[in-house]
């Protein structure tokens, strides 16, 4: 079979022996090492950004993004132990958004973990969210890793509390890019202490995988690619021998390790953010070792969306981005470099050159 | 000559233009509209192997009864389809369940079948012969014993590969096939005349407002690709645009399973879309197995667009109007039918008026080259 499109089999196949192991979504290879019983794989669905116009409407891009996400991670063979939902399921965080996200989700065939976002939560401060999906951050054990969801998007509380004459403009205000009056994302001090005690229990050759929705990492201040307080949230990792952290808001595939840490973000489903190459004029700031993503086609609306499929593997993530009109990509655990790598662009030599104009 | 004397006289044309040349990539002369032609390295063009791929491409005795040749699926009298067919017939009346692509301008596809899962013409030529539903042969040996056993054949390929009875293999057959195929281009159109031909009136007026909306409003163009110099109106892409796939949407989990879990090759996934069309209706998926081919489709090229109808990969659409509706609901022929979960990002609703769609059917009426006109006068459509 000639194709000009490298399929997922394909891909598989020049993957070499040593990664050609890891469980490919569409693939049945058997896992040749480690103990195969604890292997296993969740599917990572993140920033849908449903949207309400009015009544009955809904901004129709946005929902064929979700829609779609679901339809699919519904056919991943073999099947997925769990799905994460990482955050912003909806756009100004009314009951309306809210509840029409919750109905999309509801279609997932697998036990669903959500992650806070800030265009959740900002409208009523998470309540009705809670309502939907419980509390905003938990922690919970599945196969001999430890996973914890923080919510990472709250800010000083001056700013939540008593800066804005309404919830709606509180909610706009977090909402702007560039936004003077936006105020850095943080986990806070209740969490931190939350996490501290819930950690002390984990014994540190357990793997730990943290889902947030903003970066436990500092990228990009002015559009909140940053977490204020990220690296006391990083000093309670490091004790660990493999911790990982997920996080959407960025909307792009980035990637980086700081110290044991690894980090990987996820796609969004409703739209891209602009890649470095194509877009900035400027220093775009992102972890050294990411490779951009290549320019959406603005026609499809949903090229340079897409999701995840994860395996963890001897407590390491396998991310592979199911990526619509594009090339799937997969950032895999480098044990020789101590670090996540793109499987197959890392190498400069070996990128799709981008389109950077028309 | 008949009236299919111009299109004769245009192979003639384009064959005697190639034969000038001397150069291993001929610069043939195309008509107006089309992009330059390159052949394979491997697969040169000349007017003895053409000649030869023809008598290949008419030959009924390819099949297992005899009745049924390339061109009974192809017919150059149907502008190279089996027009007004929905899905082809081949042997014994038996149907399969895609609508035959014509052979026209396929020298500029990247992929041939309406799920590409053939990568040139040489590899497309070889299905159609063993499958149940077409030509009915169990291997392609019956064809080499024929041509071993006819003398007209044997001198053929003698002058044409210097290769003679068991030395006369598929590929050689396919070669001659492809290389008379990609002798069928046709451009020159009302379009072609008025977009790069400069004749201001060679379209209607509203032809004129059609080509606007075609580039505009009507989001056709992202896809039908039209470019400063030529028009192919193909993307050489597949996109799912609600057709075939929107019928089965209760069953694509189970399918879908069945096709990944199976990992099928080209050849038996020929075989098993073209004999069930729940399996059909997955499109490019069935070969790949990629999420995003759920349900998509090739592209097809609009040149000559007016007299091929049925439309869509399985003929679902009688006319023009109904596939311009079809895009106008967003993907759904009956407008609040559900949209399958799987919908190319392209295709959402034009909120296109009547007036509108009727022009875009009026452009895409101004798409026939001027030796399939006749055609379109025989079925009322200019």
């Amino acid at each position: 079979m000639k194709t000009t499109e490298i399929s997922r089999r394909n891909f598989l196949k020049q993957m070499g022996a040593l990664t050609a192991v890891s469980t490919m979504p569409l693939s049945l290879v058997e896992l040749s090492f480690a103990d195969s019983a604890k292997n296993f794989t969740f599917a990572y669905i993140s920033d849908a950004h449903i949207q309400h116009i009015s009544g009955t409407k809904f901004v129709r891009n946005w929902d064929r993004g979700l829609i779609r996400a679901v339809a699919e991670t519904n056919l991943l063979q073999p099947k997925p132990d769990f799905v994460v939902f990482g955050g912003d399921l909806a756009q100004l965080g009314t009951k309306a958004e809210l509840d029409h996200g919750a109905e999309m989700l509801s279609k997932l065939d697998y036990k669903t973990y959500c992650v806070l976002g800030e265009h959740d939560y900002y409208l009523d401060l998470g309540a009705y969210w809670s309502e939907l999906f419980g509390d905003h951050y938990y922690s919970w054990d599945h196969k001999g890793v430890h996973f914890v969801v923080l919510n990472s998007i709250l800010t000083y509380d001056e700013w939540t509390h008593e800066r804005w004459p309404t919830a709606e403009q509180r909610m706009l205000e977090m909402a702007g890019l560039d936004n003077p009056n936006g105020s850095p994302f943080m986990v806070g001090e209740k969490q931190r202490e939350w996490l501290q005690k819930d950690l002390e229990k984990v014994s540190k050759d357990t793997p730990v995988v943290l889902f947030s929705h903003s970066p436990i990492q500092k990228i990009y201040k002015g559009w909140n690619f940053w977490t204020e307080d990220a690296e006391q949230v990083q000093a309670m990792l490091k004790p660990f021998k493999d911790a990982t952290v997920i996080y959407g808001h960025v909307h792009q595939i980035q990637y980086n390790q700081i110290d044991n840490i690894s980090f990987h973000a996820v796609m969004a489903t409703a739209w891209p953010w602009p890649y470095p190459e194509s877009y900035a004029q400027a220093n775009s700031n992102l972890p050294k070792l990411t490779v951009p993503m290549n320019r959406a086609d603005p026609f499809f609306e949903r090229d340079a969306t897409g999701w995840q499929f994860i395996d963890l593997k001897t407590g390491r993530v396998t991310m592979d981005y199911n990526l619509y009109s594009n090339t799937n990509r997969r950032v895999a655990y480098n044990p020789e470099k101590g670090r996540p790598e793109d499987t197959q662009f890392q190498d400069e030599s070996k990128r799709i050159p981008p389109q950077k104009h028309f | 000559m008949g009236k299919y004397g111009p299109l004769l006289l245009l192979f003639a044309l384009v064959f005697s233009l190639m034969h000038l040349s001397a150069s291993d990539t001929p610069d043939v002369k195309v008509p107006l509209g089309l992009p330059v032609v390159t052949y394979p390295e491997n697969n040169p063009q000349t007017p003895a192997k053409i000649a030869l791929g023809e008598k290949l491409f008419n030959d009924k005795r390819f099949s297992v009864n005899s009745e049924v040749s390339c061109a009974t699926c192809h017919d150059p009298k149907k502008a190279f389809t089996d027009s007004p067919l929905k899905v082809s017939e081949g042997i014994n009346k038996l149907t399969g369940t895609r609508n035959a692509p014509t052979v026209i301008n396929s020298i500029y596809f990247n992929t041939m079948f309406w799920d590409g899962r053939s990568p040139d013409l040489e590899d497309q030529a070889l299905h159609p012969f063993v499958n149940p539903v077409e030509m009915g042969l169990k291997d392609h040996q019956p064809i080499l014993n024929v041509i071993k056993s006819d003398a007209d054949y044997t001198k053929a390929f003698s002058e044409v590969f210097g290769k003679s009875g068991d030395e006369v293999t598929m590929k050689e057959v396919t070669q001659a096939i492809a290389a008379f195929e990609r002798t069928i281009i046709a451009g020159d159109t009302p379009f072609d005349r008025f977009f790069y031909g400069g004749e201001a009136d060679a379209l209607t007026e509203q032809q004129k407002k059609g080509f606007d909306l075609f580039v505009n409003e009507g989001r056709c163009v992202s896809c039908h690709v039209i470019e400063q110099t030529q028009a192919v109106f193909t993307d050489n892409r597949f996109h799912n645009v609600g057709v075939g796939i929107n019928d089965i949407q209760q069953e694509v989990p189970d399918l879908a399973a069945e096709y990944i879990k199976a990992d099928l090759t080209a050849e038996e996934v020929d075989v098993k879309v073209l004999s069930d069309k729940r399996s059909s209706e997955l499109g490019r998926f069935a070969l790949t197995t990629e999420f995003d081919d759920l349900g998509s489709f090739k592209t097809p090229t609009l040149r000559n667009i007016a007299v091929t109808a049925p439309y869509m990969h399985d003929g679902s659409l009688a006319t023009l109007r109904d596939v311009v509706v079809h895009y106008n609901n967003g993907g759904v022929t009956v407008e609040g039918n559900p949209v399958n979960d799987f919908l190319s990002g392209g295709i959402r609703p034009l909120n296109l008026t009547d007036e509108e769609i009727d022009a875009l059917v009026a452009f895409m009426e101004a798409l026939t080259s001027p030796e399939f006109a006749p055609m379109a006068q025989e079925t009322g459509k200019k």
